[in-house]
């Protein structure tokens, strides 16, 4: 069976074409890739909607069009917050054409941006409108349906969001492990804490034991190191071509000790 | 297999062309138009020797659909320089910073694309630009040193 190509002007169309059995082509640097190996056969559906490109403010965040590039993102000053972490995203040429939306489906060992969300509680605007937790649609990304946009809320100080990805070549690696750290304060306290991380599992998830060691504590040496130690407690690290699963879990806690000591 | 019509402008010359389902743009340049210098290298968006500019931005044209370039302006290393060769052509010969070559197409259209936004770019962000781009040859040096030799020129003038 060959591939079909449907292109459709708005995203409502591209939801209904999509159906079952088809597959959606955003930006192209993960579902290309296969269609160019053979191992697409079948109908693949894409969208011009150019709300799919916007940017908007919304609140005290921004929503971003599901086919907003890391090279856009990176271009916008309202997400500063966002900037370190798109740029660990691939070579340029990569940025210019990878989007958010595809960034949240992204097979382990990639997921950056989609890590970075996670840890910053970002909402998933399904096509159709429903709206749903970043969670949800990490949890089971097979039958996720088609994403119109991410609504993310601005950390109140831009402190409190930290980002460090590991990988073995530089500019351009993909990543051992990245983590996303979002740690506001109340009263000197942390509250609402949430470490998320790539490489600890098939998908980026979070680290509830490290968000326990540091929930309701102070910030300092102490409380990371505690984080640190526990932080792929739970988890099932893979193995790949880069790294295997005792090193990742040998690792994953210096790493997130030099992510929180940036941060304290 | 279905075939589409698509139109774009390459290297500033209007072409129309048809494009099979799934095709992607490097197929559709290379076996449609006949523009041979994008090369294929892995098919898999991690080489950087497909690289062309779409609208003035690097991109791939291995993992850009043929079919969705309807309209846009592509440029290839094919369309740099005129009667002489381009400045940057010119520094990687000096500089010997191609062996093989195969690299050479799409480092070049990093390049340009990094000189045309950036004229006196730092070495760290000459490495960034082509940080898409695999050259297994030359260890990079003489392609950074290339394209800074390019902006010195520039600012030179």
């Amino acid at each position: 069976m060959a591939v079909t190509v449907e292109s459709h002007g708005t995203i409502a169309e591209a939801q209904r074409a999509l159906g079952s059995g088809a597959v959606y082509l955003g930006g192209g640097t993960i579902l290309m890739r296969a269609v160019n190996a053979g191992l697409v056969q079948g109908r693949v559906v894409r969208s011009t909607d150019p709300s799919l490109s916007r940017i908007r403010p919304m609140g005290d965040g921004v929503e971003i069009g599901a086919g907003v590039t890391m090279a856009a993102i990176a271009a916008n000053p309202d997400l500063g917050f966002l900037h370190p972490v798109v740029r660990a995203v691939g070579g340029p040429q990569v940025r210019n054409m990878a989007s958010i939306g595809g960034n949240l489906f992204a097979e382990h060992p990639y997921g950056d941006l989609a890590a970075a969300l996670l840890a910053l509680g970002a909402r998933i605007v399904m096509a159709g409108g429903m709206q749903r937790p970043i969670e949800d649609l990490l949890r089971d990304r097979s039958r996720a349906g088609l994403v119109a946009a991410v609504q993310v809320s601005r950390p109140r100080d831009p402190r409190a969001f930290g980002f460090l990805k590991v990988s073995r070549v530089r500019p351009k690696g993909v990543s051992v492990l990245s983590f996303a750290a979002h740690l506001p304060r109340e009263g000197g306290r942390l509250r609402g804490v949430r470490i998320a991380c790539v490489g600890l599992g098939p998908m980026p998830l979070r680290s509830p034991s490290a968000e326990r060691a540091l929930e309701g504590g102070a910030l300092d040496a102490a409380a990371v190191a505690r984080a640190a130690a526990l932080v792929a407690e739970g988890l099932d690290p893979p193995t790949d071509a880069l790294a295997s699963a005792w090193y990742r879990r040998e690792v994953a806690g210096v790493h997130l000790r030099r992510l929180l000591g940036r941060m304290l | 297999m279905a075939l589409k019509p698509v139109t774009f402008t390459l290297n500033g010359e209007p072409k129309a062309a048809f494009t099979e389902d799934g095709q992607n743009l490097l197929d559709l340049l290379r076996r449609g138009v006949g523009d041979l210098s994008p090369k294929y290298g892995c098919g898999q968006g991690t080489c950087g020797a497909c690289t062309i500019l779409l609208d003035g931005e690097p991109q791939l044209a291995c993992l850009l659909l043929g079919e969705a370039v309807e309209g846009r302006r592509i440029d290839t290393a094919t369309g740099l320089g005129g009667p002489a060769p381009h400045p940057l052509q010119d520094a990687f010969m000096e500089r010997f910073a191609a062996q093989c070559g195969y690299c050479t197409p799409g480092m070049l259209m990093a390049a340009k694309a990094l000189l045309d936004r950036n004229p006196g770019p730092t070495r760290e962000e000459v490495i960034e630009a082509i940080g898409g781009n695999l050259c297994r040859c030359t260890g990079y040096e003489p392609i950074i040193a290339a394209i800074l030799d390019v902006a010195a020129e520039r600012k030179r003038a």
